[in-house]
């Protein structure tokens, strides 16, 4: 197996220079979340907001591997901005590339970027570092969500 | 040149797995051996000697079978016994060393412990302590109100001691601390701790996991009163562990898993037990288990302890200077003298990153916080790359890991 097909050129830019990897204060009912990967240490720290069923901010900070933090990266460029339907569809795309042992499907095309990390779902110990700030961020929604079901 | 004393190229042969390639047809570089050892052919047919012909419930039964396994069994733990320098009615068969600790932990804080608690008597551990020599006291402290203290680590890796005075005193009843960092491979002063404790009375349980598998052990000339380790990091088979302890001491400690085989006589409103090792040994014992594990240490005697540790420092002190020459790379832990595990930081590349570079060129390191989180904490980082080394490891395997750190450099182009 060879390292570039883990470590594609887009994986190791958003590495280098992640996106939204600043939280916004904490206001207008932001949620804040912290979530860690304790196999490893890892640990990422997300806010998101969510008004009128648009996910209007995704920031984060973290401590890790390349990959997850470039995962974490992708994550926040696609999702902030989008519908909360749409973030919640496409944290589900991105969990069933992680399952799919490095094949891709057309539907995994809305990833975009996150196409990328098709290689990382051949190796099972990576798999939880590429998911560590899409579940950030799927328990984020689903509490901004209770709280306005409240 | 005198002749060296181990000749691992030799040795590496009589262990099956490290013939496999590993990653599309690497030659596999095993350096994780603190984690787990790989076993020789002698481990691995003792075990299947045992199924195919001695198989019965120890202890029980009148036939032969019976009497066969009980031989069997029984003469695994004169083995382990002789091994350590200890009366093989010290020895203790358990799961694992983390069942050993747990043990401990939980007999002496159950009502019929030897210590009575009172709120406020204390534990003392280390700040390096691997998880399984910190959360059995944990969960104990939450039972009796105890308070946990902890002896500081210096940035070089060692046991802080300049406040050991205050840190030792008459409210210490239990020290229990490593014999060798699984980390850093900081090699502790225990005659010096035990005799400390035993100033004060306190019981002393030592956690030698990482130093029974690499170096001759005396367990009277170390002077502590429990002490565990675990088999399959000695070449023996998962699923047994090893608890020692001074049999007058093992003897006024209760059970702590209790069930058949570890009686004397019951009713059904109560129960006595037997004496130690039988007390802490309920249910049908892992005997295949046993029997494998007193087949690793036979290999290991005959191989020789000393000569394991001086061929194990020599790989670790060859990687260290290897490691120190590129420029970026830091090592925790001690100089020396020190164990077998080697933990560093590469500037610039997580320890997944680096983990997965020498992976791919068959190198099998361990990554992460190595069940050591508070360790990490002190020393400001969340993970490092661990090397770990045995007596099947060669000066290659020490060249293939310092070549893939260069690598790893190379490709996330952090070498300065």
């Amino acid at each position: 197996m060879n390292l570039e097909k883990m470590y594609q050129e887009i994986i190791l830019d958003h590495y280098k220079h992640p996106q939204q990897k600043k939280l916004a204060p904490l206001d207008n009912g932001a949620v804040e979340v912290h979530h860690v990967n304790p196999t490893c240490g890892d640990e990422v720290t997300l806010r998101a907001q969510v008004i009128d069923g648009v996910v209007v901010s995704v920031t984060w900070d973290g401590l890790g591997c390349s990959i997850s933090q470039a995962s974490t990266s992708v994550m926040a460029g696609l999702t902030q901005g989008a519908t909360l339907q749409h973030s919640l569809d496409l944290t589900a795309q991105f969990l069933s590339l992680m399952q799919s042992k490095g094949v891709t499907t057309e539907a995994d095309e809305v990833l975009e970027d996150g196409l990328a990390f098709a290689g990382v779902a051949l190796y099972p110990a990576r798999v939880k570092c590429a998911l560590l700030g899409w579940m950030a961020l799927k328990d984020a929604i689903s509490r901004e969500s209770g709280e306005l079901n409240e | 040149m005198p002749e060296p004393k181990l000749n691992a190229e030799i040795l590496k042969k009589d262990f099956p797995l490290l013939e496999r390639t590993v990653r599309g047809g690497k030659r596999l570089v095993y350096l994780d051996s603190g984690a787990t050892s790989q076993k020789p052919r002698v481990v691995l047919d003792a075990e299947r000697d045992f199924y195919e012909n001695r198989n019965a419930a120890a202890h029980r039964g009148a036939h032969q079978l019976a009497e066969e396994a009980t031989e069997a069994f029984e003469g695994a733990r004169e083995v382990v016994a002789r091994f350590i320098g200890a009366n093989s009615r010290e020895v203790v068969f358990t799961k694992s060393a983390t069942e050993s600790i747990n043990l401990v932990a939980y007999s002496l804080s159950s009502a019929d412990s030897p210590i009575q608690w009172i709120p406020g008597d204390e534990v003392l551990l280390t700040e390096m302590e691997h998880h399984a020599n910190l959360i059995p006291w944990q969960e104990m402290a939450k039972r009796t109100g105890a308070i946990l203290r902890f002896i500081p680590v210096t940035d070089e890796g060692l046991l802080d001691l300049t406040n050991i005075d205050t840190l030792i005193g008459e409210r210490t009843r239990i020290l229990s601390f490593t014999h060798a960092s699984n980390v850093l491979g900081t090699t502790n002063p225990v005659r010096f701790l035990a005799d400390l404790a035993h100033s004060v009375g306190a019981v002393v349980v030592l956690d030698a996991c990482q130093s029974v598998p690499h170096e001759a052990i005396d367990v009277v000339a170390l002077g502590v009163d429990l002490m565990t380790f675990s088999g399959h990091k000695m070449l023996g088979p998962t699923g047994v562990g090893v608890l020692w302890g001074r049999f007058d001491l093992l003897e006024s400690m209760p059970p702590f898993l209790t069930g058949g085989s570890m009686i004397e006589i019951v009713t059904l409103e109560s129960a006595t037990y037997s004496l130690p090792p039988k007390r802490f040994e309920a249910g049908v014992p892992n005997m295949a288990q046993a029997v494998g594990l007193a087949a690793a240490v036979n290999y290991l005697t005959a191989v020789g302890m000393d000569a394991i540790a001086e061929h194990e420092l020599d790989l670790v002190t060859k990687a260290i200077s290897g490691l120190e020459a590129l420029p970026g790379v830091r090592i925790l832990g001690p100089a020396g003298p020190r164990g077998g595990a080697l933990s560093f930081l590469v500037d610039g590349i997580h320890p997944h990153d680096v983990g997965q570079v020498l992976d791919d060129d068959g190198v099998a390191v361990r990554v992460g916080h190595h069940c050591a989180w508070p360790l990490m904490r002190r020393f400001g980082v969340a993970a490092t790359t661990r090397a770990t080394f045995y007596l099947y490891n060669t000066e290659d395997d020490v060249r293939a890991l310092i070549a893939g750190v260069e690598r790893a450099q190379k490709f996330f182009g952090s070498a300065p």
